[in-house]
Order: C-alpha cells, then sequence, then structure tokens
C-alpha cells in the first residue's frame, strides 16, 4: 500500500470530509472538548445539504454561544438573554417563508427565558429551537443553572445541589413535549460519532419540519462542559453518560410527523 | 374614534408589518380594535398577542431586525418591563415603534392618567447611554399622524422612536382624518432599501448580523461615539413644537400632551384678566426644543412647567434656560387631571405674585 502524500491527500478525490461551507472559517471561542462546536457543525451541515443558507435566520442567545453568530455563514440576530424563541417568533412570523432556528444553554432557554420558550412552542411557532445542555452557566463561570443534577457541585453550589433549598433540576425537553404546539422533539448528544449521526438526523428533521408548517420542533442536544465541571474532556464525556444520560434520558422524545 | 383606536388604523395605514403587544389598561383598545380589523386580511400585517411586555419588546427586535415596520403598545409598568428590550434595539440600531398610553404610578399605580413616565421616556430608560426620539401627541389627530411619522423618524435614524400618550388622550374620542393606505414593503424592497436586515444571506454578499454585542472595549466606545453622533443629528433636525400666543407673552406655559390643552383653556382664562400668558407645546420631548426655550427665555418674566407628574419636564426647561428666567412647576400626580382653573392659579401664585 502506498502511502499519500501531502499534496495527495489534497485532491478533491482523496476527500473524506470537508468542512460545511456554512461555518466560516473563524476561530471558534469554545473551550477545547467542548461540545458546542459539533453541534453548530451539524446544524450548518444540516443547512447545506438542504439548500437553505439563503433563506435561514439564525438566532443566537446569552451564553458560552452569544457568539454562534460570527461562526454561522448566516443572517443571524444576537437576542437578550432568554428572548430568542420571541425574537424567532416575530422573524417567522413576517418571513413565513424562512427557516428560523435559535440555539440556546440551558440558562438562556430553562431559566430566563421559561416563559418564552413554553409560548413559542405553545403557540406551535414553525421554528427549530436547538437547545444545548451542559447543566451549567458556562460563560459566566460556572455557576448552577436549572439542569444542574442534584448533588453536583458548580459555584453557586459550592457543597453540591441540594434540592430541598435550591430546586430540582427542570426537565424542559419532557415539559415541551407536553405541549400541544410541539410536533417534534428529541435529545440527542453529539460526544461519539454515533451520538452525532443520530443527532444531526434529528436536527434535519427538525429543519424539514418547517416546510410542514405544522409547530415547533425543538432538539436537545446534551452536552459536557469540561471547563465548567473541572474535568478533562474524556472525563467529562465519561461523567455525561454515567450522570447526566440517567436523568436526561437520550432519545426520540415525541414525534407527530413520523419517519 | 378614540384616541387608541386612532393609534391602531394609524398602524394598518402607514403599512406596518407586525403588532406585537400584551394587553394592559389604559390601551388595550389598540390591539383589541387591530384584532377586530383583521389586517391580515387588508394588508398582511401580522398582529399577535404575545405572553408579557417582554416577549413583545424581544419580538419588535426580531421584526426590526428583518427590516419590518414594527410596533408595540403598553401602559407604564408594561414599558417599564421592556426596558432592556429597548436598549437592545437602539443598541442594534433598530428602528421600531413603541406607544406609551401612560397611568399613574409607581407601581401597579392606577390606570388613570398621567405623565410620569416623562423621564423613562426622554433620558433613555433602560442601560447604556441611548435616546429614543419622544413624539407627545396632544389630540387623536395627533396619535393617528405621529404613528407614519414615528415609522419615518425610527428608519431615518435607525433607532426606537416612542409615542408618549396618557391614558386622557388614548381614551378621548375626536374627529380624525385619515391617510391613503400606504403599501407595505416587499421583501426585495426591504433588501434594497435597509441592507443591513437579516432576511437570510445571498450568495456573494455579506451576510448580515444584528446585535449589540462588542466585547472589545475600544469597539464599544466607537459604537457609542456613532450613537452619540447620531443623536446630535437628530437634536440639529427634528426638534418639533407648538407656541401658542408667545409673541406678546409676559408668562408661559410649557405643557405636553393632555397638560397643554388644559393649559390653553388656562391662557384664555388668564388674559380674559389682562394677563398676557402663553403657551410653548413640545411635540417631541427628546429630541428636546431647547433652544426656542432658552430664547424666549430673554422674552417672558417667567415659565410655568404644567405636567401630571411631581415635576420631570422641569428639569429640562431650567437646563434650557440656563437661570435666564423663574421656571416653576405645578403638576397633580397620581392619575389627577388639574383644572384649568387651579393651572391659571398657580401662574398667578408662583409665576406672577412669585418674588
Amino acid at each position: 500500500m502506498s502511502e499519500l502524500s501531502t499534496l495527495d491527500i489534497q485532491k478533491p478525490e482523496n476527500l473524506v470530509y470537508t468542512k460545511t461551507n456554512v461555518l466560516n472559517d473563524r476561530t471558534l471561542s469554545y473551550c477545547p472538548g467542548c461540545g458546542h462546536g459539533t453541534a453548530h457543525r451539524i446544524i450548518a451541515e444540516v443547512i447545506e445539504e438542504m439548500g437553505i443558507q439563503d433563506k435561514t435566520i439564525g438566532v443566537a442567545p446569552v451564553g458560552c454561544s452569544v457568539l454562534a453568530y460570527q461562526f454561522f455563514d448566516l443572517d443571524m440576530q444576537q437576542a437578550a438573554h432568554g428572548r430568542a424563541p420571541a425574537v424567532g417568533t416575530a422573524i417567522k412570523r413576517l418571513l413565513p417563508d424562512h427557516f428560523v432556528f435559535t440555539y440556546q444553554g440551558d440558562g438562556d432557554l430553562a431559566a430566563i427565558g421559561t416563559a418564552e420558550t413554553i409560548h413559542a412552542c405553545n403557540r406551535g411557532e414553525n421554528i427549530t429551537m436547538i437547545f444545548i445542555n451542559n447543566g451549567i452557566y458556562g460563560m459566566t463561570g460556572g455557576q448552577m443553572a436549572p439542569t444542574t443534577l442534584p448533588g453536583m457541585k458548580s459555584s453557586t453550589s459550592p457543597y453540591g445541589r441540594d434540592v430541598a433549598t435550591m430546586g430540582n433540576p427542570l426537565k424542559m425537553t419532557e415539559l415541551v413535549a407536553q405541549l400541544p404546539g410541539t410536533i417534534y422533539v428529541a435529545r440527542h448528544a453529539v460526544h461519539t460519532p454515533a451520538a452525532v449521526r443520530r443527532c444531526k438526523k434529528a436536527v434535519r428533521k427538525a429543519f424539514e419540519n418547517q416546510k410542514l408548517n405544522r409547530g415547533t420542533s425543538f432538539v436537545e442536544i446534551v452536552s459536557n462542559c469540561n471547563s465548567g465541571w473541572k474535568m478533562t474532556p474524556n472525563q467529562s464525556n465519561k461523567w455525561m453518560e454515567e450522570n447526566m444520560f440517567p436523568f436526561y434520558e437520550l432519545g426520540e422524545i415525541k414525534d407527530t410527523i413520523g419517519k | 374614534m378614540k384616541g387608541n383606536e386612532a393609534i391602531a388604523e394609524a398602524a394598518i395605514r402607514a403599512g406596518c408589518d407586525g403588532y406585537f403587544g400584551y394587553p394592559i389598561t389604559p390601551q388595550s383598545e389598540i390591539m383589541e380594535y387591530l384584532m377586530a380589523e383583521k389586517p391580515h386580511e387588508r394588508t398582511g400585517m401580522v398582529v399577535l398577542q404575545a405572553e408579557s411586555e417582554v416577549a413583545s419588546i424581544n419580538m419588535l427586535y426580531g421584526g426590526a431586525g428583518c427590516g419590518k415596520k414594527v410596533m408595540t403598545s403598553s401602559s407604564s409598568p408594561g414599558m417599564s418591563l421592556m426596558q432592556e428590550g429597548i436598549s437592545y434595539c437602539a443598541g442594534a440600531e433598530l428602528p421600531c415603534l413603541l406607544v406609551n398610553v401612560v397611568r399613574g404610578g409607581p407601581g401597579l399605580g392606577t390606570i388613570q392618567p398621567s405623565q410620569a413616565d416623562y423621564f423613562q421616556s426622554v433620558k433613555g430608560g433602560g442601560h447604556g447611554d441611548y435616546k429614543l426620539i419622544v413624539l407627545a401627541p396632544a389630540s387623536v389627530q395627533e396619535m393617528y399622524d405621529f404613528v407614519p411619522l414615528g415609522f419615518e423618524l425610527a428608519f431615518k435614524y435607525r433607532n426606537p422612536a416612542l409615542i408618549l400618550s396618557d391614558g386622557a388622550i388614548g381614551q378621548m374620542m375626536e374627529k380624525v382624518w385619515l391617510d391613503e393606505q400606504v403599501p407595505r414593503l416587499t421583501n426585495e424592497e426591504v433588501r434594497e432599501k435597509y441592507p443591513w436586515a437579516t432576511l437570510g444571506k445571498q450568495p456573494g454578499k455579506e451576510k448580515s448580523v444584528v446585535t449589540s454585542l462588542y466585547l472589545e472595549s475600544v469597539v464599544m466606545e466607537k459604537i457609542n461615539i456613532k450613537l452619540q453622533a447620531k443623536y446630535r443629528e437628530c437634536e440639529a433636525n427634528e426638534v418639533r413644537y407648538e407656541a401658542i400666543q408667545c409673541e406678546d407673552a409676559d408668562y408661559i406655559f410649557v405643557a405636553f400632551g393632555s397638560s397643554s390643552r388644559i393649559c390653553q383653556k388656562s391662557i384664555q382664562l388668564g388674559r380674559d384678566k389682562g394677563l398676557k400668558i402663553g403657551l410653548l407645546r413640545p411635540i417631541t420631548l427628546w429630541p428636546f426644543p431647547s433652544k426656542v426655550l432658552h430664547d424666549l427665555a430673554g422674552q417672558v418674566k417667567g415659565m410655568l412647567s404644567i405636567e401630571m407628574n411631581a415635576g420631570q419636564m422641569v428639569e429640562d426647561i431650567r437646563l434650557a434656560v440656563e437661570g435666564k428666567c423663574k421656571v416653576e412647576h405645578f403638576g397633580r400626580q397620581g392619575g389627577i387631571i388639574p383644572s384649568p382653573d387651579e393651572v391659571l392659579h398657580a401662574m398667578e401664585e408662583k409665576i406672577i405674585g412669585g418674588k
């Protein structure tokens, strides 16, 4: 077997992977090992594969992904903390033939923006909502999130989350699945190649659903936060499998559209 | 028609693309009228009842970011809830139209008319250095006219514009001249006129991003300097006021909105007694008619600011006058509208007879 030279590797016929052109070359602001970058790539690939780059408007949140608009080669709006579903609602209502997605973390979507999330889903806004749940406030330095697990340590629950005084983690995804306005609700992860493939399928479906104009599609991505959890990326992925997944079970939660 | 209904009809006829609001007294007729009129059938305009004022203002952000003519309306407590979103709109330079039909406060207050939201309206209101273009209607006709004017100024300066009304003008009925229907812009027209709008990135074109986030302080300062330059331009070009019987006046009332209507009667009562009183009515509360007031101060012996609040605009009058004449305030609060007699009496007590 002959070895490929550097020049050979660059030939189009030898390419096994190319970066989607819906992401630009800007260096991501995320910590090495974090799942945000993979989640961005999945969304960007789906938009490219569907050929809807010129008709897609994204809404970035406040949180680690506040700068998401810098990385996608898309028209984007940066929303106030928690308000992306309201911003996305208006964009879609005023541009009904466009594709609109929101990208929010757990603090944004499940704490300060709970009302906007529930009401956008309950109205059945014909948008795609991507929810990154890493159980912590990453950008502000690792404070307790609405999704922080019982007993889990954070900078504002340094002895672990005591549910008696700090309340319980909120399963927002199960909650919105109960609402008549959601047509598709799923929870996935992006920490292994197999998980990425399953997640991408769900994200694709969540975008395709907008063509049907029947309601909200909601995909939670359970992700690690190795910096906030104070672990290495590999440790954090293992911890996520052992602790996050039993509480936040992965899979298709609601699908009124069918396969 | 009612003042609130005039606002709603004006919105449809001005080619407004979207109204997003949340019910609150005394302005709920605006959304009720819009819903009953089926503007979606008349012009394709979207009307949506949001889950809160917080959602409404962020819907405006989203719609304005697409270059659409969007508006909301509320009353005092609701406007307080919107302040964060208004600051975002100003920071991201998004044109949109806000209507505040003011009621008495603070807190839940009363549903009766008030002008106690003057400070909140003309000083920015939310966080950061920004201004709103503030129009103060004194009649139902102006409630109507200031909707297209508000949109025009908002888009001209890429800044939120606010119609600062009150419960009296909102609920009052008067005859109104209606304009012809202005067609809504198509997406292609919006793209042409407002290249910053997010309508989907076109091949070979730069993407559009709507944001108020500038993490580098050097960049953030430049943005602020740019905003301030815009505000100075607005101050130079957009001051609007009405001067009534000021030519020969020894004393003038300064009043906006409902208060200015009362003052017109008080002027008559005063002139019947031989007192030469005039009225300077700011129509734009920001930009404020400072120069006019400064010039008038050299001509008159005193000014009395009549406000349905504890004395807010009087501070701006004093800043404008720079001590050239006496400036006092008279107001009623908590939803009480002063009578023409007590306004005239206040002028006699505080300015004319004052030492």
